[in-house]
């Protein structure tokens, strides 16, 4: 398989192609912007928290293929979660990305289509743009209204 | 050392003619040992020199050569090296002033790069020449460098920020900006190559206009000294800063020349070893130029190494080299615009070294990506200008930048590699 085949697997393209829960939540309990100013993406995720559940997710995207479909498939691994498991299904993905020595290694079996992000790890310049999505909903769970991946702390 | 470089009163282009030989690309890629290696499995394809230009061997040699045998601090030194390595940093500072036609080398600062001249300016405006209600005027094309610097300058001081703002083609409204200036203007800060679009600035009508009001005016030469001949004496303004790693020599040196007369009432930008006079515990007295802006060690290396590159450039052939160029920035522009969705970004009439396009439903770093697999080195992003970017409403561009050692089958390769890309990502 080539580099661009393993990097842009048939998962990432469907989901830059076609990328689901595309859409703003109107009502939202929960929003936030996200910017890797570095590339320019830009990511708007809306939440509506019930309980101690994440009902529903919508986002919209202006970005790469890479930071469109890692957010497509954040909403999808998500949505229906209770809010207590999403900081471990953070860390499972960019566990995936780091690579190295203790990284995460992805299998479909228990990481489904979320595997397929794990090509992005041996391409150091755009494990950013994987992250974002996470970063912005985040974001959103903890108030804040926007967050870069450049922003200092 | 000082006897290797290259006299350049013997270099300087000669006037075209109509038999003018072609540039000889082939013959000179060879100088430059990195243009012959492998990524990723293909021929490397190198088309992001507007960030940074690759080196001949006859820079790395200088350099590998003064350290190996002439280093040591410099000034003061009673020592044979020191005497030696203290020659060669003049020599090379010498050799930078007659490339740019620096009638005085005194004028001549080296700092590391264009980001640290500006803000050596800057700071020195903002100390001694700018009050509140005063403006600085900058182009709408400027990369950050040239512009957060002013924006820090008038935040202090309490001055205006006026930006020159430009067409939709990438060039600036000289109408516009002539309307701009006025009595409470201190300075005019202009880049003479957009980074980002490639445009032209006719800096020569900048510098005009500005002087019919007496007007200081500073240009940004990063882009303009790797494909324009740079002559300060006859260009008229009264800075220019740019980077030596743009210009094939090493990274971590960089020029501010400055007329002096506009040089001396600056306070300096860092103070310490080598800029002083004379010292109590109390109170120190400074030099005058160029040593009163290089506080401690300079980058002795790297001044010999862009020296070296200076005169590797000026042993050019002018002419022919943006003939060249300019042939390239064609036919990589009559190829692009055949990829069905793409956009050329910057249109200007006179444009070098520089195309920038976007592509519809293709992200540019996802362009950048794909064509990376290919061995070809484009950059994709906002290329350092973000309020630019706003101002075409698009968040990025892909952009291929020239140098002379690039070729037309380098140009083709990129226009396959887009054309892939595209079928590839494609909804």
């Amino acid at each position: 398989m080539s580099d661009m085949e393993d990097l842009y697997q048939d998962i990432i393209l469907d989901h830059h192609k076609r990328p689901r829960n595309y859409r703003l939540l109107r009502p939202c309990t929960h929003e936030a912007d996200g910017r890797n100013p570095l590339c320019g993406d830009e990511l708007h995720v809306t939440l509506r928290v019930e309980g101690d559940r994440l009902a529903e997710i919508g986002f919209e995207a202006n970005g790469c293929a890479i930071s469109r479909a890692s957010a497509s498939l954040m909403t999808e691994v998500v949505k229906g979660r209770r809010l207590i498991e999403i900081p471990a299904l953070r860390d499972r993905v960019t566990g995936m990305l780091k690579g190295g020595d203790g990284a995460h290694e992805p299998s479909l079996e228990e990481d489904g289509d979320l595997a397929a992000i794990a090509g992005v790890r041996r391409f150091p310049a755009r494990i950013k743009c994987a992250t974002l999505a996470w970063h912005t909903l985040d974001a959103a769970l903890a108030g804040k209204g926007e967050v870069s991946t450049e922003a200092e702390d | 050392m000082s006897a290797t470089l290259v006299d350049m009163s013997v270099a300087r282009a000669t006037a075209p003619s109509a038999e003018a030989p072609p540039f000889p690309v082939d013959r000179l890629r060879p100088d430059f040992p990195i243009l012959s290696r492998q990524v990723r499995g293909k021929p490397l394809v190198y088309l992001d020199n507007a960030a940074t230009s690759q080196k001949p061997q006859v820079v790395l040699d200088e350099m590998v050569r003064y350290y190996s045998e002439t280093n040591a601090n410099i000034h003061r030194g009673v020592h044979y090296l020191s005497e030696a390595a203290t020659e060669a940093y003049d020599q090379a500072r010498a050799t930078v002033a007659r490339f740019i036609g620096a009638p005085d080398p005194r004028e001549v600062i080296f700092v590391r790069g264009a980001t640290e001249a500006i803000n050596l300016v800057a700071h020195g405006y903002a100390a001694a020449r700018l009050r509140e209600g005063d403006e600085v005027v900058v182009s709408a094309l400027e990369h950050h460098a040239n512009l957060i610097p002013w924006q820090e300058a008038c935040r202090r001081t309490g001055a205006k920020l006026r930006i020159i703002p430009c067409f939709d083609n990438g060039e600036l409204d000289i109408e516009a900006y002539r309307s701009l200036l006025n009595e409470r203007t201190r300075l005019v800060a202009v880049t003479w190559i957009s980074n980002a679009l490639g445009t032209v600035v006719p800096v020569a009508d900048i510098i005009r206009i500005a002087k019919e009001r007496s007007i200081p005016v500073l240009i940004d030469a990063c882009q303009a000294v790797p494909h324009l001949p740079v002559d300060v004496a006859s260009l008229g303004a009264d800075f220019i800063v740019w980077s030596g790693h743009k210009v094939f020599g090493p990274t971590g040196i960089g020029v501010l020349w400055g007329r002096a007369a506009l040089l001396e009432p600056l306070p300096p930008y860092q103070t310490g070893g080598d800029m002083i006079d004379h010292v109590t515990y109390e109170r120190a007295t400074y030099r005058g130029l160029p040593e009163r802006f290089e506080a401690g060690t300079p980058h002795m290396g790297g001044a010999i190494g862009l020296a070296t590159a200076c005169s590797y450039v000026a042993a050019l052939d002018r002419p022919a080299l943006i003939a060249h160029e300019h042939q390239l920035v064609e036919r990589a522009c009559a190829g692009l615009v055949t990829v069905p969705g793409l956009r050329l970004v910057g249109t200007a009439k006179d444009r070098a070294g520089v195309v920038s396009f976007v592509v519809d439903g293709v992200h540019p770093h996802d362009l950048g990506t794909f064509l990376d697999a290919d061995g070809v080195a484009i950059r994709a992003g906002h290329h350092c200008a973000q309020p630019l970017m706003r101002r075409l409403g698009i968040t990025g561009t892909a952009r291929a930048s020239f140098a002379f050692y690039n070729t037309p089958a380098e140009v083709d390769r990129l226009v396959a590699s887009v054309r892939r890309a595209v079928d590839f990502f494609a909804p």
